[in-house]
């Protein structure tokens, strides 16, 4: 054994940076400030890099958009009170979509606390209900502790944030610290996570005995990292896959059993085959509304099996036959082997036939009418990926809105984690600063920004990061001069009033300019194919600015409490194609 | 339907808030939240009572199995535990009050009756002290005021419960019980599980919540 030596001793601050290097952490998203400026000093003696952003919210966003893709716990910072407040939204956007995000806030120093000091915010209060669990922090020889665990709340089970809130004398305090006790705890495992041997029984037998059996793909897919898993058990008994909006990428979008996204915005025939079918497979996915439609005529003939490692999500907006609480991979891997090989694909080829004419309304199957749609955009950002062999390594970072929903049909996702797009929060502005964040992560990947003119304007100060990382991101501005999806939710459901929808933008490819980006404007179809081409070979930062059809809209569409097989088709003939005369 | 959950959490500032907190969020009303030290170092036991549709139960014990600062959690129903409160009561007792100089001597009877205690006693008032399921307590209140004696002052803590018999928890089977020999698995060979559940309702026959052991 090695002698024993003391623990050298050392301020918070470092203490801080030191557990975040053992924790692996190479990058983190800050904005220094008062509170929080002895922690800034002290980043110099550690091989960390430091990314600042233009706006806090950005910070919370880039850590979230770093986990999601890279399956690493994202790292941000920000000063005490305004600076805390302005992570609220990133934290809430990660929190929607369990994403393990740690926070790392400066406070105002203890002897002050409570007071109203200057820049003083309870921030722990304030995070309690949108984070996993937060820590507020007083003394230099908590640092270590809190923010080990920290990292092991992020990572274990459901992941999801934890803020550690550090008051300024904690981090200037001295402690002892010993590297080899602040190694990363383990993942800590559940106390109820764990299925019953009667309920696997229950599982196989409605598998064995169901006839049209689905299975729902979700998030928790690529959280447990059971992809192949899941492959293999749907191949194993020939069942046809639906995707959610998250679990997107997680089954390979040209797998012949992939039927594509559910929900509002699904495919008709991949709703209408939920609809019609006996027995629902839930894989990490919690039934959200989006998902489910009216819940009371949800699936109505299907049994459900529901494999979660929340057991607070069982039963709470679909009541299930058998839950099988645990992590999804070791859950499959005990029910793999007690499941036969099914060659039969008769119910596939039934649900494949039910796709009729879906194909065939598809815009962009429809000739070119002059009409720049953005389907089109998206449809050949996915064409330049497969044509240049990197769909497996290329990362769509969306806004949220119209242009989100017709990424998530119109670009077919190979690979986990190429998706990153903030779905349960529905957070505008989310794009861009995520995919920064996702490009730190994966410097060698193509990452592509497609954003809405609403949601790009929210956090456009970011551009200015993009240029002081020297990020080679593109991004896809879908301009079509409205609030696109309240557009849309207006013109159904209230009366076409467009109240405070249609939005004035500023020119994108000029405020590109201004940061030092390059840009191009394109109008027309025939564009789009060489200027994105462009943009992915030129090596650096590039916009283009999409000028669309303005008045489209998102089809199918399921309305807000309709069941699912009550959708909107894609119109027959679309009305603004015949328009087209114009040109 | 009131729901009835023992959480054993950590001792810790804010512990009492995320708890709270969590009630809020799913805006389910708490009846009664009792907060405690428990058997074991660092950690209160909570007992909390709350107005829910049935089938809330499941969520809200997984969701407070969510937090952090949650070591175990338990629902327990009347038949299964021992549901106590304690209530303070205070009377008045004095020549002035409504029954004059017999106030004192009638609220002794009432109380000795009721199994309450005298705590306190004032020229003008009497401080009852009750133990019992919150029907007793309410029974107590109810024949106080009906027999026109003036309540100056209720304080009641709300319910405590505890599971009768072993606990069933995994968790805590697995903790091991605080100043006892260690958990090892010959011990548990000569013991019966007590994680079934048992085979008939006889064996709840003692479990009634008006007959409960006087304490001294």
């Amino acid at each position: 054994m090695e002698p024993q030596t003391p623990a050298p001793t050392l301020t918070g601050a470092e203490i801080l940076w030191a557990v975040l290097a053992g924790e692996g952490v190479t990058t983190v998203f800050g904005y220094p400030g008062g509170a929080i400026l002895p922690i800034y000093d002290a980043l110099r003696k550690f091989p960390i890099h430091h990314v600042l952003v233009r706006h806090e919210q950005g910070a919370a966003h880039m850590a979230d958009g770093y986990a999601r893709a890279s399956g690493r716990v994202g790292v941000c910072m920000a000063t005490s009170g305004p600076g805390a407040t302005n992570l609220v939204t990133g934290l809430a956007t990660a929190m929607l979509d369990s994403i393990p995000v740690v926070a790392i806030t400066g406070q105002v120093s203890s002897k002050v606390l409570g007071s109203d000091a200057f820049q003083e915010v309870d921030i722990t209060g304030i995070t309690l209900p949108i984070t996993k669990h937060n820590f507020l922090v007083t003394r230099a020889e908590d640092i270590a502790p809190a923010v080990r665990r920290a990292f092991q709340i992020a990572r274990s089970g459901r992941p999801g944030p934890v803020l550690v809130d550090i008051t300024k004398d904690a981090q200037q305090a001295t402690a002892a610290f010993d590297f080899e006790t602040a190694k990363p705890l383990p993942v800590r495992p559940h106390p109820m996570l764990r299925a019953e041997s009667t309920s696997f029984q229950q599982a196989v037998d409605l598998i064995l005995g169901a006839r049209r059996p689905i299975l729902l793909a979700g998030h928790g897919i690529t959280q447990s990292g059971a992809e192949a898993e899941v492959l293999a058990f749907a191949e194993a008994r020939q069942i046809p896959i639906a995707t959610t909006l998250l679990g997107l990428g997680s089954i390979p979008a040209g797998h012949p059993l992939s039927l594509g996204m559910m929900g509002m915005h699904g495919e008709s025939w991949v709703n209408t085959a939920i609809q019609q079918s006996d027995l629902l497979l839930a894989f990490g996915m919690r039934f959200d509304d989006r998902v489910t439609g009216n819940i009371a005529s949800y699936a109505p003939k299907a049994k459900k099996i529901h494999i979660e490692i929340d057991p607070s999500e069982i039963n709470k907006n679909v009541k299930v036959d058998v839950a099988l609480i645990g992590d999804l991979k070791e859950t499959l891997a005990r029910l793999l082997p007690q499941l036969p090989k099914k060659m039969d694909a008769s119910w596939l080829k039934e649900i494949n036939a039910s796709k009729g004419t879906a194909a065939v309304r598809d815009i962009i199957n429809l000739p070119d009418n002059g009409h720049l749609y953005a389907a089109h955009v998206i449809h050949d950002i996915w064409r330049e990926a497969q044509a240049a062999g990197r769909e497996h390594d290329t990362v769509i970072v969306t806004d949220v809105g119209q242009h989100q929903m017709w990424e998530a049909q119109y670009f077919k996702h190979e690979a986990p984690r190429s998706l990153v797009t903030s779905g349960g929060l529905g957070t505008m502005g989310f794009a861009l600063p995520a995919a920064i964040g996702a490009k730190s992560a994966c410097p060698q990947k193509d990452v592509w920004v497609i954003a809405g003119d609403g949601g790009f304007q929210m956090t456009a100060c970011e551009l200015s990061t993009i240029v002081q990382e020297g990020l080679a991101i593109n991004i896809a501005v879908i301009n079509n001069g409205f609030l696109g999806m309240v557009r849309q939710w207006q013109e159904t459901f209230y009366d076409k009033n467009y109240s405070a929808s249609p939005i004035l933008s500023p020119d994108f490819v000029k405020l590109a300019g201004a940061h030092g980006i390059e840009g191009a404007t394109v109008s027309t179809r025939r564009d789009v194919t060489s200027t994105v081409t462009h943009a992915r070979t030129s090596g650096k930062a590039f916009l283009i600015n999409f000028h669309v059809e303005k008045e489209d809209a998102v089809y199918p569409m399921i309305a807000p409490g309709a069941a699912l097989h009550e959708m909107v088709r894609r119109p027959d003939r679309d009305p603004l194609l015949e328009t087209a005369e114009d040109e | 339907m009131l729901h009835t959950f023992v959480a054993l959490v950590e001792d810790k500032p804010g512990v009492l808030t995320r708890v709270a907190s969590l009630f809020r969020r799913l805006n389910i009303n708490i009846v009664s939240l009792t907060v405690g030290e428990s058997e074991r170092a660092d950690t209160s036991r909570m007992t909390i009572v709350c107005e829910a549709p049935e089938g809330a139960a499941h969520r809200i014990r997984a969701s407070l199995y969510k937090l952090e600062i949650t070591v175990d959690v338990d629902e327990v129903g009347r038949s299964e535990a021992v549901i106590r409160e304690l209530c303070l009561i205070k009377v008045a007792a004095g020549p002035n009050s409504p029954h004059g100089q017999q106030s004192r001597s009638q609220i002794f009877e009432l109380a000795t009756v009721f199994r309450a205690r005298v705590v306190d006693l004032a020229p003008e008032s009497i401080m009852l002290e009750m133990t019992g399921a919150a029907s007793k307590i309410e029974g107590l209140i109810q024949v106080l005021r009906e027999s026109s004696f003036d309540i100056l002052e209720v304080s009641r803590t709300g319910r405590m419960a505890m599971r009768r018999g072993h606990h069933t928890s995994r968790v805590l089977k697995a903790l091991g019980t605080p100043g006892s020999q260690p958990f090892s698995a010959e011990q548990n060979a000569d013991e019966p599980d007590y994680a079934l559940k048992p085979a008939s309702e006889d064996f709840l026959a003692n479990q009634f919540p008006e007959v409960h052991e006087e304490e001294q």
